[in-house]
Formats: C-alpha cells, sequence, structure tokens
C-alpha cells in the first residue's frame, strides 16, 4: 500500500514531470520502478487536443442535412388532468412539419425496470410544471417555438401535493399515481424497511445516545451542456439516435421498447458529452420525441433543451429528512445507529427505488456498527423528478451521520479524527449489512489529511469565527447488478490491430470528462507497448461497441478496465508467442513496452512492436480480441434488498474542511478542503485529482450554495422552479470555490483493474459535512439543514446567542422537520444518557 | 436577412443570417464554426465566450450587427497554424478540460488575460474566470494550466 507521503509527489501537475514526454503524442512509456509504464503516470487525454481546439463535436455541434428543429410544450400545471389538445392550429403553420402527443407514444418507460410509470409525453395527466405535453418539428428552432403556442390543451388542474409529508398523509385520490393496489397511497414510490443486529439492545447497551433531525435540500447537476438528441430514420425501418446521453444502451433497450421497434433496427450514437453527474443517465422525454419527429416527417430532428428544460429535467438530488439515533460507548465506540427518511421523490419514480435503498445502504462503512436500522419512504410530489446526483443517494445521510459523529466526539472529548479510527471498519471484511469489502485506506485517508491540513494544532485552537472540521465516507465501485436482470457481462470491449502497430479500441463506455475512453487507452499502451498517439478509441455507438451498461454508480474504471486487461492480454499472448518462437526464447521472456518487443533480461535484442505484431498476424491470422467483465455473485447477502448497494469494492475517503465564518452576516467563507481519496490505485493520477478536486468542489457548492427550490401557492404559483437559470441557481464561479488539494491514498484493490477503483463520486461525499463541522468549530452552531447560506448560519447563530428571530420578522423554521409520528421517540433530549447509562445511574 | 460581415479568425467571412442572430448564432449555425458553445444562452456560464477586438465577450448575447467589421477570434482561431496556442497545450497536460464544454470560452477568456498580463497571479486567474462557469474541474487544474502557459510564454 503506498502511503501517504507518496502523494505529495502525486499531486505534481502533469506535464511538468518525468513522465510528461512519456504520455505525450509520440512519447514512448517506460517501464518505472513499479513496474508499470503507462499506470500511474500523468499522461495526456485522448480527447485532449480535441476539446482544446475545437475540435470535439458534441450532439448539438452536428447538423445533419435537411435537418428539422424540434420544441416540448410544457405543462404550466404542477397535476392536471389533459382534457383535450388540439394540435391543428400548429400543424397548418408554414413550416411546421409534424406534431406529436402521448397518444403517438402510448407506452409507459421507466430507467428501473419495476416502476415505469412516465410516458414521453404526457397521455392524460401531467404532474409538474415542464411535464411535456406534445412535441413539434419545423424548419427552424424559431418556427417551432412559435408553433409551441398553437398548440391547444385543456386542463381541468387537480390538487397538488409539494412537500413528501403531505403526500404520504393523503388518504384519498387523486394520487399523483394511481396505487398499484387498491387502498394504497399512490403517492409513495418505495418504502425499505431494513433491520441488521439488535439495535435497540445496541441503544440500550449505549453509554450516551445522540439523536438528530437533519434536512437535506434538492439540488441539481446542471452541467454545462444542455441535452441535446438527433434522430434519424432511413425509411426502411432504421432509427438513428445521437443523444447526449450516459446511458446508451439502457436508451438503446428504451427506444426500442416504447417505439414498437426491433432493438436491432435502432442504433443510438453517443458524441462527446459536456457533463452529465449522473443528470443525463436515463431517457428523456427529446429522445423519444426527436426519434418519433423523425419517423414521422422522414428528415432528421434535432432538440436541444434550453436551460430552463435542463432545470425541469432535473433528475438531481432528492430532498431528504432525516432523523438519526446513535448509540455509542463511552470509548466512542459506535453501537447501533437507527435512521428514518423521507425523500422528496419528486413526479416520476426514475431511479428512486434504487435511491430508497441506496439512502439507507451504503452508510455501513468505514466504520464497524455493531447494529444498524433504517426505514426509508420516498414520496411523489408534483415538482420535476429527482434522481441520481454524483453520490446518488448516499451523499444526504453520510451529511447527517457525520455530524452525528462529531457531536458525539465533543460529547465524549475525543477528537473527531480519532473517534472516526476508533470506529474503523478494517479491510478484507463485511459490514452490518453483509457487503464484502476488500480493501480499505481509510486510515491513511485520515491520517493524510491530518497531517496536510496542520489539524491538531488547528482543532478547536483557531480564534472565534476560524475552524476545521473533518468528515470521511465510502462508496461504490459500480454496483453488482445491471438495472435488468441478465447473466451477460456488466462491461465489454473489442481491440483490433493494424499492420501499422495502431491499436483500435471498441467500447460501449460512456465519456462524459471523466475519462473514460482515455483510461482504456493507457491500459493498451500498458499491455501491448504502443505508444499513446498509436491507440485510437472508438466509442459510444451502439452498431459498433460491445454493450457497456454506462457512467453511472462510479462503474467504469473498475469494470470496463477489467474488460480492456482481459483483451488486451488475449492479443498480447499471442505477440509474445509469435515473437518467442522467433527468438527462441519462451513467451514470457518477450515484453512489449515503449514501443517495441524486447527480451526480458537482454532488452538489446528487440524489434519494434510493429513487426511483432506482423509476426502475430502472420502465426494467427488477423489480430483481434474481445474482453469482457461480469461481477463475483458472492459479495453480499441473501435478504432481500441485499444486492442493491453491494460492489465489487468501495472507494474511501476523508476531508478536512477549513472556515470563516463572518458572526454579523452568516457569511461562510470555505478557505481549503484537504481531499485524501483512497481510489485502489491511480491510473493516471491528473485524472484522479481532477475527479477529486470536481467532487470537492460540487460537495461545496451543496454545502453553501445550491438550492432546487420551487414556489409554493403563498408565492403565486404553487410548483413552479423559483429560479430555474445559471444565473439564480447559484453554482461556484472560479472565485466562489476554495482551495482544494488532492492526497491520493492506493489500497490497491485485488480486484481492480491494476488495482483500481473509483475516484468520480466517493471524493463528494465528505465536503459537506465536513463543512459543517468546521463551522460548529469556527462559530458553535450546529448545521443541519443545507445550505448553509448567510440567512441559515445568521439564524443558527441567533438562536445559540438567545435571540432567534430577525427584528421584526417572525421567526422561521429551521426546515420541515418529519412529523412525530409514526416514529417513537425513545429519547428527548438531542444529546442525552443512553438507557444504560441511566440504569447505571451515572 | 441581414448580411454580415465578419473578420473571423484572420478570414473575411460574409453571412446572410435574420438580423435578431447574436454573434454566437452566426458563428455556429451561419458559419459553422462550433467550437463555441451555447450553455445558457442568456449570458450566465460563459461556455459562449469569444475575443472580440481584445476582449472576451458573452457572444450569445452580443447581436451579430454589433460585431460587424470588428476582429472575432474564437477557439477555432487560438492556434497559430499548426502551432497550438500554449494554453490548448497546457490545458491537456494539466487534464484541465474534463468533459470540454466550458474549455472552448475559458481558453478565451484566458487567452485575453495572457495577452495583457504575462504572468498573472492565482488571484488575477481566479478573478479574469470569474465569468467562466466550470462544472468538472473546480477550476484547480485550470489554474495549473493558466500559470504553465504563461510560464512557458515568457521564454
Amino acid at each position: 500500500m503506498s502511503g501517504p507521503d507518496d502523494s505529495g509527489r502525486r499531486g505534481q501537475p502533469a506535464g511538468r514531470g518525468e513522465s510528461s514526454g512519456g504520455g505525450g503524442p509520440g512519447g514512448r512509456a517506460r517501464p518505472g520502478s513499479d513496474g508499470f509504464s503507462a499506470i500511474g503516470r500523468p499522461m495526456r487525454k485522448v480527447d485532449g487536443l480535441d476539446k482544446a481546439t475545437g475540435r470535439a463535436r458534441y450532439t448539438d455541434d452536428i447538423r445533419l442535412p435537411g435537418m428539422l428543429h424540434g420544441k416540448i410544450l410544457r405543462s404550466p400545471h404542477p397535476h392536471a388532468r389533459i382534457v383535450a389538445i388540439d394540435t391543428s392550429p400548429a400543424e397548418r403553420m408554414k413550416g411546421v412539419h409534424a406534431v406529436v402527443t402521448g397518444r403517438d407514444m402510448p407506452v409507459t418507460y421507466g430507467i428501473i425496470p419495476w416502476t415505469p410509470d412516465e410516458y414521453p409525453l404526457c397521455l392524460d395527466r401531467v404532474r409538474y410544471i415542464g411535464d411535456g405535453v406534445a412535441a413539434v418539428a419545423a424548419v427552424d428552432e424559431d418556427t417551432a417555438t412559435a408553433a409551441l403556442e398553437h398548440i391547444k390543451v385543456a386542463y381541468e388542474e387537480l390538487p397538488a401535493y409539494l412537500t413528501p409529508h403531505e403526500a404520504i398523509a393523503a388518504s384519498v385520490g387523486p394520487y399523483i399515481h394511481e396505487p398499484r393496489k387498491e387502498g394504497q397511497n399512490g403517492n409513495i414510490t418505495k418504502v425499505v424497511k431494513l433491520a441488521f443486529g439488535d439495535v435497540e439492545d445496541g441503544l440500550e447497551g449505549a453509554d450516551i445516545v445522540v439523536e438528530g433531525d437533519y434536512f437535506f435540500q434538492g439540488t441539481t447537476h446542471t452541467p454545462i451542456e444542455p441535452h441535446c438528441a438527433i434522430g434519424m430514420a432511413d425509411g426502411a425501418g432504421k432509427v438513428t439516435v445521437w443523444s447526449a446521453t450516459q446511458v446508451p444502451h439502457y436508451l438503446h433497450r428504451e427506444l426500442a421498447r416504447v417505439l414498437g421497434l426491433d432493438p436491432a433496427k435502432v442504433r443510438v450514437i453517443q458524441p462527446p458529452v459536456g457533463g452529465a453527474f449522473g443528470g443525463k443517465s436515463e431517457p428523456f422525454d427529446l429522445e423519444f420525441c426527436v426519434a418519433k419527429l423523425a419517423m414521422k416527417t422522414g428528415r432528421p430532428v434535432k432538440i436541444l433543451y434550453t436551460r430552463e428544460e435542463v432545470f425541469y429535467s432535473h433528475r438531481g438530488r432528492h430532498p431528504f429528512h432525516m432523523r438519526y439515533r446513535t448509540g455509542v460507548r463511552r470509548d466512542g465506540r459506535l453501537t447501533a445507529v437507527d435512521a428514518q427518511i423521507v425523500m422528496d421523490g419528486g413526479a416520476y419514480a426514475s431511479f428512486g427505488l434504487v435511491t430508497t435503498y441506496y439512502s439507507g445502504q451504503l452508510l455501513t462503512a468505514p466504520y464497524k456498527m455493531p447494529a444498524y436500522r433504517f426505514h426509508s419512504t420516498r414520496a411523489y410530489t408534483n415538482k420535476p423528478a429527482c434522481g441520481p446526483k454524483r453520490g446518488h443517494g448516499s451523499v444526504q445521510p453520510r451529511f447527517a451521520f457525520e455530524v452525528q459523529l462529531d457531536r458525539i466526539a465533543e460529547a465524549l472529548s475525543i477528537d473527531p479524527i480519532e473517534l472516526r479510527r476508533r470506529n474503523f471498519i478494517g479491510s478484507g471484511t463485511r459490514t452490518v449489512n453483509d457487503f464484502r469489502v476488500t480493501s480499505n485506506g481509510f486510515l491513511e485517508c485520515l491520517d493524510a489529511v491530518e497531517r496536510s491540513s496542520d489539524w491538531k494544532a488547528k482543532f478547536g485552537n483557531l480564534p472565534f469565527g476560524r475552524g476545521v472540521g473533518v468528515a470521511g465516507s465510502t462508496y461504490i465501485s459500480g454496483t453488482n447488478y445491471p438495472i435488468y436482470p441478465n447473466d451477460m457481462p456488466q462491461s465489454g470491449i473489442q481491440l483490433q490491430v493494424d499492420r501499422s502497430g495502431r491499436v483500435s479500441v471498441f467500447s460501449g463506455a460512456s465519456e462524459i470528462g471523466q475519462g473514460a475512453d482515455s483510461m482504456v487507452a493507457y491500459i493498451v499502451v500498458e499491455e501491448l507497448g504502443v505508444p499513446l498517439d498509436h491507440v485510437r478509441v472508438f466509442a459510444g455507438d451502439t452498431d459498433f461497441t460491445p454493450v457497456d451498461l454506462g457512467a453511472y454508480s462510479s462503474r467504469v474504471t473498475f469494470m470496463l478496465g477489467n474488460a480492456c486487461i482481459q483483451a488486451a492480454r488475449r492479443i498480447k499472448r499471442q505477440v509474445q508467442e509469435a515473437v518467442a518462437r522467433v527468438w527462441r526464447v519462451k513467451p514470457g521472456e518477450v515484453l512489449l513496452a515503449g514501443g517495441l518487443a524486447l527480451r526480458a533480461g537482454d532488452t538489446g535484442v528487440c524489434m519494434p512492436i510493429r513487426e511483432a505484431f506482423n509476426l502475430a498476424e502472420a502465426k494467427f491470422g488477423t489480430l483481434g480480441a474481445t474482453g469482457s467483465y461480469n461481477t463475483p455473485k458472492d459479495i453480499h447477502g441473501e435478504y432481500r434488498g441485499a444486492t442493491i448497494g453491494s460492489s465489487p469494492a468501495y472507494s474511501f475517503t476523508a476531508h478536512v474542511a477549513e472556515v470563516e465564518v463572518d458572526p454579523e452576516t452568516g457569511f461562510v467563507e470555505v478557505k481549503k478542503i484537504w481531499i485524501a481519496h483512497d481510489c485502489g490505485r491511480a491510473l493516471n493520477p491528473v485524472l484522479v485529482e481532477g475527479q477529486m478536486e470536481g467532487s470537492a468542489y460540487m460537495g461545496f457548492a451543496e454545502a453553501l450554495m445550491e438550492e432546487q427550490i420551487f414556489k409554493t401557492a403563498d408565492q403565486g404559483r404553487a410548483g413552479l422552479h423559483n429560479a430555474p437559470s445559471l444565473l439564480d441557481y447559484r453554482i461556484p464561479t472560479s472565485l466562489d470555490t476554495p482551495a482544494l488539494e488532492s492526497l491520493i491514498i492506493e489500497s490497491v484493490d485485488p480486484e481492480g483493474p491494476y488495482g483500481a477503483k473509483e475516484a468520480g463520486e466517493g471524493p463528494l461525499h465528505p465536503s459537506i459535512p465536513a463543512i459543517a463541522n468546521a463551522i460548529y468549530d469556527a462559530v458553535g452552531v450546529r448545521m443541519d439543514a443545507l445550505p448553509f447560506s448567510p440567512p441559515r448560519v445568521w439564524r443558527a447563530l441567533q438562536r445559540v446567542n438567545g435571540s432567534g428571530a430577525c427584528p421584526g420578522r417572525a421567526p422561521q423554521p429551521r426546515f420541515e422537520k418529519m412529523p412525530a409520528a409514526p416514529w417513537r421517540e425513545a429519547h428527548g433530549g438531542r444529546v442525552g444518557p443512553g438507557r444504560g447509562e441511566g440504569r447505571n445511574g451515572a | 436577412m441581414e448580411v454580415v460581415r465578419l473578420r473571423v479568425n484572420g478570414d473575411e467571412r460574409v453571412c446572410g443570417v435574420p438580423a435578431h442572430y447574436t454573434l454566437l448564432e452566426t458563428l455556429r449555425y451561419g458559419l459553422g464554426l462550433t467550437g463555441s458553445k451555447q450553455g445558457c444562452d442568456k449570458g450566465d456560464c460563459g461556455a459562449c465566450t469569444v475575443i472580440l477586438d481584445d476582449r472576451a465577450v458573452l457572444a450569445c448575447i452580443t447581436p451579430v450587427l454589433e460585431a460587424e467589421g470588428r476582429k472575432v477570434r474564437t477557439v477555432e482561431g487560438l492556434a497559430n497554424g499548426t502551432e497550438l496556442h500554449p494554453i490548448q497545450d497546457e490545458f491537456d497536460l494539466n487534464g484541465a478540460a474534463q468533459c470540454g464544454f466550458c474549455t472552448p470560452g475559458i481558453l478565451c477568456s484566458s487567452v485575453v488575460l495572457l495577452e495583457r498580463n504575462s504572468s498573472p497571479s492565482r488571484e488575477e486567474i481566479r478573478a479574469a474566470l470569474a465569468g467562466n462557469l466550470c462544472r468538472c474541474t473546480g477550476y484547480a487544474k485550470i489554474y495549473d494550466a493558466v500559470e504553465a502557459a504563461a510560464t512557458r510564454m515568457r521564454r
């Protein structure tokens, strides 16, 4: 395991280190002291220069001959029946080629096969302001936009549910969705109750029990590229859709199913995607509409969402109302954790079934929990649907839980980092909910942030207004099962070798900026010894690339990486064998590196890699190989839900945040975040750091700035997005973003590609609780609701100072807590003695 | 329809566009220069940033008629023939472009900064890029790239 001392060196930017030449175009990687020639080096990205020159062609950059432009008419009501739609005035307009409505595609879909509750366009009911009702294809965008005004829709308004509590409390319809069984509440997507170990006993035996309510405000992804799709029908039954999607394979399946087409006649092409973060990981209305409009008109049709529509399409972070009870012994060891969560799901299920499980299942590391129970309920509301955002379902509980730990540390007078060490779950173990944990570098993460942040000198010792906070977390390296049940590989790849020495990689994975295409190129360089600029990656086209399930759940490096190693080694063996025969040595003595085949022990004996490939082709025929990866199936328990949240490997992260709080205004400035992340092995440290920094930034943004809020009836327009623009929905600029320091920890996972695990989502989690805990260290107020905006922090300070209200204004509730019933109030005080303690008379 | 004359990346271009077109629409739809991106279409995100007479401007809120006869540089015009602008190369070397969608605009803002200030401090870089939203990187690698480019350009 490489220690944190190593991370300083890894922190050097590419281009100035020893390997910048090696990684550069045409550069030749040579084996380093770790035995790798390419892996672990700061190499260029295969698409880096395309992106730096404007050559990269995103979906909206594609223009096809005769292409029409589409627009979608959206509901002005949060909840209403569609009584009638008259499209004829629009259809009569000059320049309008076709109009489609829900009747043209009356088939439900949903990313989770068990909860298909959406139509491509609403059939008889709209469920949020922004729900798609009809779509137009016209000669240009202006005409299409104008035509929307001429589609007449008669609505009958229905009562709207804007909070999950209202939705859950409902006992008569109309519900947001029809109940699956008569008598059920159709406003509930999913309820999950799971218990492991004896929670009551654990709380009973605790020396103290800390109890807290928390609220996590919803946030959205806001990739800079709005969603865009182009449909084309060839007139012979084949339909092609270009889309800015993270999941071309699932889109392929759903397009075929909903449009009633043979999947063999549907092609999905995924151009480079301009940011996604989970916001493009399921089918959207525009993809069905461009396909249907293209089928109807015989012309290619493009739809580009406006920025406003990106906010309506949403699928971002669920607002969570959470209550935690955490029992600990006097020495700081956890005895039991009890969680109750109500989730605001918005109008459709999306990934909600999984989110409901994740809300509890992903909390069980990096700390050992002897007993754990969670009860999570996802409610529908008449707002844009929530879904997976970076750190799906686990960022919210992690915030609450890590603040709980900070309160415990304070109550027991244990240093918060030490408290976390004492509860370390270890490596090669199982969690309380029976997930297998392989490698685990969490202790090294804690050591790294403690040292780099100068924690010991700072914690509790900085002047009033300044503070530091720590938090830890874990995340999955891919989900163990595909979204639809099947036994086929989760990831596949195909390699092809040319006589010139060029290697082509056909990859089904989705490049969304994270470096998926580069990652497989580095593996080919490592295994086959070719220079990086001899590798071409062709990706994201269902006609030509093997299936990969998509860029979600941090699965790509782990799964596609392993698939690529398998394929590359199949070719490597052939090349070694062919060269070995000529040199009269054993195949294992033939090395492939730096553009050469070399003889081990006497590297003076060598030949250009191209010649080695030619020898292999002469011996074995055309050179090519496939590789695939599927997950092991014995790494989780047998209970219902045991598969959801299980992963072949888990990453671990620790952050320390340092903040300055202005007690006059409540303004919080995050000075710096130290990010230590155990990614197993950094295949390219520059790209890993980029993921760590981008994650910490996004967590910081949610902690301090972002809020997906909707107007209430009192504000004039119930359910209307308050601010669907990048000016009003505030994402951090360069001036807002704190200094970020990445500390890579490498635990070398036994099953990861070269030991690698995920890096793209895990490092988001601790930012938020670390900042909350730092605010407490700075000014002594516990932030239990996001975002930690000046009004919230100021009010919290006022409460501590005994006032609690703005001058001249009524005190505002901090956030809507979960109703007391049906949950038992076992412990009165927010920090109180456990029952065990009372019994002992302490 | 209006006929507009633009000096784009050293070329004299003539293009017929609707009078309400912005500079961004003209570049992307009229001239096929799709390097400049549309992220919000209302001047909030900076993905459309181009260089108009040595100033970084938001092409999505610049009426095309305002750019008539003036010098426009876009991401496609930053390289000198086959020689990349140092900032382009450093973006790649430093991993400063992840999804790459904000990159063309950030490159243009950076070039304007570097033309005015050959050794910007990190604070000056942060200020110069404050109009360009990046959602992937947390900006850290972008600062590294701009600093490295400045160092290279001073040599």
